[in-house]
């Protein structure tokens, strides 16, 4: 496929917030992701579980646009997010271009990545600041009911250095949806953290899901959490998704093989 | 001639040679500061051109002798028509020279930011040049603060160079002193005592001051 078979925009009415059209990602000689198609609608909260090297991560970092594409097109909101339109045809989006179009994208880190020169409080405005040129009092503001919202007020002036990691990821979302992006991506985000707090960061995702009608794409070993809060799960397998659907039938009842080795596997080792 | 009565005789010397000194090295620093700067990004930048004007002068300066250079600076350039007062061929040789080693420094510590960072800032919508100005450089700083300080103290030994072309800086005045009295224990022996004190007891202790300054500003102290 062209790249000029690609719509400039997807038509009214078929409009997922995110779309991988035949998506491929290679490293070298290897690939991937291998010609991946997947919507996620508005609103809807879209877990990716599979094994090891699978690719999930790499779906989210595509979508981040931290990776480049090496074929096809992803479409946030309906519009190319990894391409622009040059005339009248889709060419490899520039710098300028990509920094406009991911910002309606936020995005959770295994490891936090909090910026350790800053306090809870600065990490948060400085995206709002810095990017959309916000006001300071008004980017306090909204960092700050934030915060709120993620159990972390009063811990709002010190610095991540001082933060568990379940508090420093609780900040790191709060530093995310200060952006107000549509739509939020998760990468593991309690992977890194010890048991007993993995619940605080849990909940402030399940709050977001019940209390917000962003649109979600999470990467997560925690089948239980995945089953309570998601809409659908996709199993990756080679850098394709071997089988998707509603949680209870995709753990209850799957139907590929692969997708039962997986799920026992998992469900022996926790 | 004891110590004291020396001191007492040549004291103004040593002391207006002290004070050229210092002035080199400050000035010689802020060259060397924007330099290794310049330098540093330039090393990272995707641009061939600018990489390739970086990596020139890093080699240049880094692969001769500063001795060399400040000749060059003070006694060749003329000959293409670019004239400079013998206290600024100073400075500036001695400020490009510990530049171009200050630029490796400036280059690893920009690289030994986690990439995570990088990711963070790029996530949150950040132009390439508010990503290093907000976000590595800060970071970066801390990084560079220790080796910088023994560069410092290279850059301080550096200045005495200045001497050789009429830089009336303390190395300078004392020659001057042994040449007409042949003190030389006493002349030689009070430029190392202030020499000495210049690097461990104003250099070191700055630079610890401001590391611990930066250490604070990470919520680390
Ligand atoms: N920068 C890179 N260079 C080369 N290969 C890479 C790179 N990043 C990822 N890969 C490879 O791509 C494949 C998919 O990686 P990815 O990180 O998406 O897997 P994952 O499903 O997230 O796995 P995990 O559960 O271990 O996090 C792996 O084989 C990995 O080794
Ligand atoms: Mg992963």
């Amino acid at each position: 496929m062209d790249l000029s078979d690609y719509p400039l925009e997807l038509p009214e009415g078929d409009r997922p917030m995110v779309r991988f059209m035949n998506v491929t990602k290679r490293y070298g000689t290897l690939t991937v992701l291998d010609r991946l198609d997947l919507d996620v609608a508005e609103g809807e909260m879209v877990t990716v579980i599979g094994p090891s090297g699978s690719g999930k991560t790499t779906v989210l970092r595509m979508l981040m646009t931290l990776e480049t594409i090496n074929g096809g097109v992803i479409y946030v909101d309906g519009k190319p997010l990894t391409h622009m339109e040059k005339g009248g045809k889709l060419v490899p989006a520039n710098e300028r271009y990509l920094r406009k179009a991911r910002s309606s994208i936020g995005m959770c880190f295994q490891h936090f990545n909090l910026f350790p020169h800053m306090t809870a409080l600065q990490n948060c405005m400085e995206g709002p600041v810095q990017v959309l040129g916000m006001s300071k009092s008004e980017a306090r503001a909204r960092s700050e009911e934030l915060l709120e919202m993620v159990g972390m007020i009063d811990k709002k002036d010190q610095h991540p250095s001082r933060l568990s990691g379940g508090q420093q990821q609780r900040v790191a979302i709060a530093r995310a949806l200060a952006m107000r992006p549509k739509v939020m991506l998760f990468d593991e985000v309690t992977s890194a953290l010890d048991p007993e707090v993995i619940g605080e960061v849990t909940n402030v995702i399940r709050q977001l899901v019940a209390e917000h009608n962003l649109t979600m794409l999470m990467v997560t070993h925690q089948m239980g959490f995945a089953r309570d809060i998601s809409d659908r799960i996709c199993f990756f397998y080679q850098g394709k998704i071997e089988e998707e659907g509603p949680p209870e039938q995709l753990f209850e009842t799957p139907q590929k093989e692969r997708t039962q080795q997986f799920l026992s596997a998992v469900k022996d080792a926790g | 001639m004891s110590l004291l009565e020396f001191l007492q005789t040549y004291g103004s010397l040593i002391v207006s040679g002290t004070w050229v000194t210092v002035i080199q090295f400050l000035l010689a620093v802020v060259v060397a500061i924007l330099a290794a700067l310049t330098a540093g990004l330039g090393k990272l930048s995707k641009n061939v051109l600018i990489r390739g004007v970086a990596i020139t002068y890093i080699e240049i300066f880094r692969g001769t002798s500063l001795l060399v250079q400040l000749f060059w600076l003070f006694y060749v350039l003329p000959l293409f028509g670019i004239t400079l007062d013998k206290f600024t061929a100073g400075f500036l040789s001695v400020g490009l020279n510990i530049g171009s080693y200050g630029a490796e420094i400036v280059r690893g510590s920009i690289q030994a930011v986690p990439r995570g960072q990088y990711e963070a800032a790029y996530a949150l919508s950040m132009s390439p040049a508010r990503r290093m100005r907000r976000i590595i450089l800060p970071q970066a700083l801390v990084l560079m603060l220790p080796p910088w300080g023994n560069l410092l103290i290279e850059l301080l030994k550096g200045t005495a160079l200045v001497a050789l072309i009429s830089v009336a800086d303390l190395m300078f005045q004392t020659r001057q002193i042994n040449a007409s009295t042949f003190l030389s224990a006493q002349a030689f022996g009070t430029a190392l005592i202030i020499y000495y004190i210049l690097a461990r007891f104003l250099i070191t202790p700055f630079m610890r001051w401001l590391e611990r300054v930066m250490a604070r500003r990470l919520g680390r102290a």
